[in-house]
């Protein structure tokens, strides 16, 4: 009997790492940012400190807000959360993930997406319009891509559920396959364009003409922001875990895994991370901001590279079998 | 015929950076950019020739390789980069019509030719064989480039990536062509790359433009 509620430990377990660890995380990048460009780094708790300050302070609501500007925030937070206990980032054997599949993952992110445009709209100020339509046009150019990342995976490793795609990829005995390497470079550049990074969108500045992500937050003060903030740390830890996984899952602990084989993903997971910010980070200091109507060009790009790797698997690998 | 997984591993891999190279250079507007491309091209190709001579044992191939890594990734990007720098066309920015629907044009031709190369690579005993779809695309898609491109040094770097599409369509249907034939090829493209440079001096002394669409009416003003 106890032993059927252990994966459920691990399964909250992961779940309160990953909300306890995203705004760390973000707080590394933003580091490594900073000293890639010779500035002086904040320190990593920044993000935790800012939190803090926001819950601290007194919400201030346009007259005109709905209900739904009110409850945004936390459905956005909670899809998140979400989200996290379905990605497999320290243990496979999670409860959680049978109830959705990878494609209904890409739902999830669209469901929190829906609601911080919706809200972002609900004012009725110019810029909040503007960061909503232009959050839309980014998201539906980024799905196709990042369901043809997913149909990638699904080739490769017959299946449809991210932790079983990890079980069958950690225990493959075969060398990396070129279609992986498209599918991850078409990966990285939906991770970009979806969490508001730089070729996409500067997360840093609040200038009125490029701004996406910041145009829909602007009018959330308080407890509201702090949690529409932290839903999007959590995002891209999420992205990121979601990228480690599906490319570089070696170390997680797979079905039925021990103490110490844990202990091991956690280490695992913790360098994957700090070293997938660095790369994130030098990515972002290398390249300069599009402009917006390059964006779609940028993401016809990720889907056409997702695209070539499905072609170069299905047509490399069915030759090879002939 | 194959001697180890791994080297069957490296080839494809290679092929695959040679494709996504091709689709990046389909869509840099840099010359500049698509120079280093070529050259990194070029480097693949070397690499991928190594692999199958390692593989197969045959030394006339290592000529070939080291006569590509001189030639492509050395010499000509070399000549490129001096004459734009002479031209002063080293920041030209080359405005293409729509790159989602050249990618998409692309992405046609790549299925047209792995469905041309499939009877080909059946036939084929090399270990690189399945990659002669890529090949086959890679020069597709290099014709795809001249066709959009309006300036002449991005045509002609469209050209020599062409002649890299066929060399790899060598090396993977056959073990490369005979010596003599290749020794004529580098030359060939040495040489043209001597004449055109001549000829870009020419086109902008008569139109002050690299722009090749000044070359279609043939009316005297």
């Amino acid at each position: 009997m106890a032993l059927k509620f252990v994966p459920f430990m691990w399964q909250f377990g992961e779940v309160i790492l990953a909300v306890a660890l995203a705004p760390l995380f973000a707080g590394w990048i933003g580091q490594c940012r900073a000293w890639m460009q010779n500035r002086s780094a904040p320190p990593l708790t920044q993000q935790y400190r800012m939190l803090r300050k926001l819950f601290k302070k007194d919400v201030a609501l346009a007259e005109n807000a709905s209900r739904l500007y009110r409850t945004a925030p936390y459905v956005l937070f909670a899809t998140m959360v979400l989200v996290a206990a379905i990605t497999p980032s320290v243990v496979t054997d999670l409860p959680f993930a049978h109830a959705a599949d990878a494609i209904a993952l890409i739902g999830l992110f669209a469901t929190a997406r829906v609601f911080q445009a919706l809200a972002a709209m609900d004012i009725g100020t110019s810029f909040g319009t503007l960061g909503a339509r232009r959050e839309m046009m980014v998201g539906f150019l980024a799905e196709p891509a990042i369901l043809m990342v997913f149909f990638n995976a699904f080739l490769l490793f017959d299946s449809t559920a991210l932790t079983s795609l990890v079980d069958n990829y950690s225990t493959h005995p075969s060398v990396i396959d070129p279609s992986v390497i498209f599918a991850a470079i078409a990966f990285v550049m939906v991770l970009l364009a979806e969490n508001a990074r730089i070729p996409i969108d500067n997360p840093a500045t609040h200038l009125e003409l490029t701004m996406i992500h910041e145009a829909m937050v602007l009018e959330y003060s308080a407890r509201h922001l702090a949690l529409v903030e932290w839903a999007s740390s959590l995002k891209l830890f999420n992205y990121v875990c979601i990228g480690i996984a599906l490319f570089l899952p070696w170390g997680i602990a797979i079905h039925g895994a021990n103490l110490i084989a844990i202990l091991i993903a956690l280490a695992a997971l913790s360098v994957k991370l700090a070293f997938c910010g660095a790369v994130l980070a030098l990515i972002e200091s290398l390249s300069a901001k599009l402009r917006i109507f390059r964006a779609p060009e940028f993401l016809a790009m990720a889907f056409l590279i997702a695209v070539l790797g499905l072609l170069v698997h299905l047509l490399l690998g069915a030759n090879t079998n002939a | 015929m194959l001697r180890s997984h791994l080297d069957l591993e490296f080839a494809k891999l290679l092929a695959a950076a040679m494709l996504l190279l091709s689709f990046v250079m389909l869509s840099t507007r840099r010359t500049q950019q698509l120079i280093t491309l070529f050259a990194w091209q070029g480097t693949i190709l070397f690499l991928s020739t190594v692999l199958v001579a390692h593989d197969a044992g045959v030394t006339e191939l290592y000529f070939s390789a080291a006569l590509t890594l001189i030639l492509k990734v050395i010499t000509l990007p070399l000549v490129l980069h001096f004459l734009i720098r002479r031209l002063g066309a080293q920041w030209d920015n080359e405005p293409l019509v729509n790159i989602p629907v050249t990618m998409l044009v692309g992405l046609v031709l790549v299925i047209f030719a792995f469905g041309l190369a499939q009877p080909i690579s059946i036939l084929a005993t090399t270990i690189m064989r399945h990659t002669i779809g890529i090949a086959l695309s890679v020069i597709l898609l290099s014709f795809l480039m001249m066709i959009t491109r309006r300036k002449a040094v991005t045509q002609v770097i469209g050209f020599l990536a062409m002649e890299n599409g066929l060399f790899l369509a060598a090396t993977s249907a056959t073990y490369g062509m005979p010596m003599v034939i290749e020794l004529g090829i580098a030359l060939d493209l040495l040489v043209a790359v001597f004449i055109l440079g001549i000829f870009f001096f020419q086109i902008r002394e008569q139109f002050d433009s690299l722009d090749l669409h000044h070359l279609e009416s043939l009316r005297e003003e």
